[in-house]
């Protein structure tokens, strides 16, 4: 039969590139964050952009996580079998939640310099942020971020755990459940990632408003996932990991994901910018209008054309998702796009004169990065790389697009 | 031969349709589906009752064209609501609305992105009808009994008297060393 699969013989253990990736990783995250932390207190007048560049890296990051977390949810919603071989990657990567928190901490100490609404000077006397200050204070803040990450860290461990205990029963209950549970955690999740997205980067602007930004911070964490994904699975296919059980059907539909996600994306972000360009009033226009102006509008520009036409045309024939060549270039390309738009949401309205360029942007991703793919390595290390016994691994094996 | 023999003769050729072989499981239809591949023949066909994953490569069919005809429906659906709502809005009846420029492009985004799919959509399903030659009223398998079976348990070769390589008696020696039933001569 075509797609035959010869799994026993395949390495499915992620083994000595844990330690390599894991001790690099650590090495990286500790001397960028060191570099970080020194580039913003060794110094006056650098706190602000400390704050802003460890914001921007933690949203990419999270966004990674939460990423990982939905396509969990959605593989079990639907259960899916062609995505049964790459979905241990996605628990792992889901289940890095718990570094989000601690990564958080440093949000929580710059609150007041990166959020105007903490600032009781700021609010008091203007009567937008008066009438949203119930909602948009300090304590309430960090009360739904321990909603959010509570919800996050148990739904992620919660997955990894069930789906790893499977590898040594194969009960099929172990399914079961998990596709039960999928239903209410992915309502959850939809709540949690919304408001988290306003928390975390709509209120950094705290007069405008936009109820379609879940939705569109959600698109493109999904979209950078998928990416991260399809990277990390080229990475370990390249050190002879997982090889025959991953194959150019597996691509073939990881690169769809990325297309649709892509078109998604512009959707979600064109029906945002349209609604607010058509009806034009002031309170609006004026998140568009900072990014309109110095020197911010090159980035829209690249925002509109680099991350939706040339990956749109890009990832359209069907050879090029099938070939783990350029497969893997699209990953790399889409990441950096993400990245550059989470800059883009988060950091025009503290900067409207001129976009920033600081090291430590630098050094902040290089740091949270670098303990971030370490954490994945070793979350990976005493586990199968894939789940070995899901009732429709032998199915995932075998896939074709039809 | 008389003009009238040499016409009784084609209208007997053109009704002579192909062959037809039974087989009763998909790998051997799978393994013969191979070897007509490579013996050469062009105008053939499997017939099975579900689709089958993997028919593709051991018919040796190509991919299809038909993506690059639906981008070409897609570009044109693209430009052409461009074009229609430049020339309606800007140019042929001018009109001030919610004071946007006459010609926004932000405004014209949700017709053309609808007129983009629609294209696209339609020149997928009619390239697809074109490309399969359908619809087809008739067809030369239609005249075999058995063939009925083709949508329940059975799977099905056959090859078209048209093809380039076809020999009557060649061909049918051939189709009867690949190991399925009898081969049957199909007369429209």
């Amino acid at each position: 039969m075509a797609g035959h699969v010869d799994a026993h013989n395949d390495n499915w253990s992620i083994g000595g590139i844990a330690d390599g990736v894991s001790r690099i990783g650590i090495v990286l995250g500790v001397l960028g964050l060191a570099a970080a932390g020194f580039l913003g207190f060794a110094q006056e007048g650098n706190t602000e952009h400390f704050y802003s560049a460890w914001l921007v890296n933690f949203c990419f990051f999270l966004s990674i996580t939460l990423g990982g977390l939905f396509f969990v949810l959605a593989q079990h919603l639907t259960g899916a079998t062609w995505s049964v071989v790459v979905r241990r990657l996605a628990e792992v990567v889901a289940s890095n939640a718990w570094l989000m928190l601690l990564l958080f901490v440093p949000i929580v100490l710059g609150m007041k310099t990166l959020f105007p609404w903490a600032n009781p000077e700021v609010v008091s006397g203007d009567h937008i942020l008066e009438g949203k200050a119930s909602f948009l204070n300090q304590n309430f803040f960090l009360i739904r971020s321990g909603i959010y990450f509570l919800v996050w860290i148990l739904a992620s461990q919660y997955f990894l755990r069930r789906s790893t205990g499977q590898d040594e029963t194969g009960d099929i209950g172990t399914t079961l459940s998990m596709e039960k549970t999928a239903a209410p955690i992915t309502l959850l999740f939809a709540v949690t990632v919304t408001f988290a997205s306003f928390d975390y980067l709509m209120s950094l602007e705290p007069h405008w408003f936009s109820t379609i930004f879940g939705v569109y911070y959600f698109a493109g964490s999904f979209l950078c996932f998928v990416a991260f994904l399809s990277a990390t699975v080229l990475f370990l296919q390249g050190r002879g990991r997982m090889k025959a059980a991953v194959t150019p059907e597996h691509y073939y539909d990881l690169g769809k994901w990325m297309f649709a996600f892509t078109v998604f994306w512009a959707y979600i972000g064109f029906s945002q910018y349209f609604l607010i360009w058509y009806a034009n009033i002031p309170e609006e226009t004026g998140w568009y209008y900072v990014r309109q102006n110095n020197g911010w509008t090159t980035l829209s520009w690249i925002m509109l054309i680099g991350h939706f036409i040339i990956p749109f045309l890009g990832l359209l024939p069907r050879p090029i998702k099938k070939n783990p060549v350029t497969l893997g270039f699209w990953a790399v390309y889409i990441m950096i796009m993400h990245w550059l738009d989470v800059f883009w949401i988060a950091i025009p309205n503290a900067y409207p004169n001129g976009i920033p360029f600081h090291p430590l942007y630098i050094a902040c991703f290089l740091g949270m990065g670098g303990l971030y793919v370490a954490f994945v390595a070793l979350g990976l290390k005493n586990r199968s790389l894939v789940p070995a016994r899901d009732p429709r691994l032998p199915e995932s094996l075998a896939f074709e697009n039809a | 031969m008389s003009v009238a023999q040499n016409q009784a003769a084609e209208a007997e050729k053109a009704q002579f349709f192909g062959y037809l072989v039974e087989f009763d499981s998909v790998d051997e239809v799978m393994h013969a589906a191979e070897r007509v591949r490579d013996a050469g023949y062009t105008k053939w066909d499997t017939h099975t009752p579900f689709p089958v994953h993997g028919m593709d490569k051991a018919m040796g069919i190509k991919y299809t064209k038909l993506p690059i005809v639906v981008l070409g429906g897609g570009l044109t659906g693209c430009l052409g609501a461009l074009l229609m709502q430049w020339w309606m809005n800007a140019v042929d009846y001018p009109y001030i609305i919610s004071g946007k420029p006459f010609w926004s492009i932000p405004a014209n985004i949700p017709v053309t992105f609808e007129l983009t799919v629609l294209f696209s959509a339609l020149t997928t399903v009619f390239g697809m009808l074109a490309f399969n030659q359908l619809p087809q009223w008739r067809h030369g398998v239609f005249a075999s009994e058995r063939f009925l079976r083709a949508t329940d348990d059975k799977f099905f070769i056959s090859i078209e008297a048209k093809d380039p390589k076809f020999d009557a008696k060649k061909t049918a020696d051939f189709l009867s060393t690949l190991g399925g039933g009898e081969v049957e001569a199909l007369e429209e």
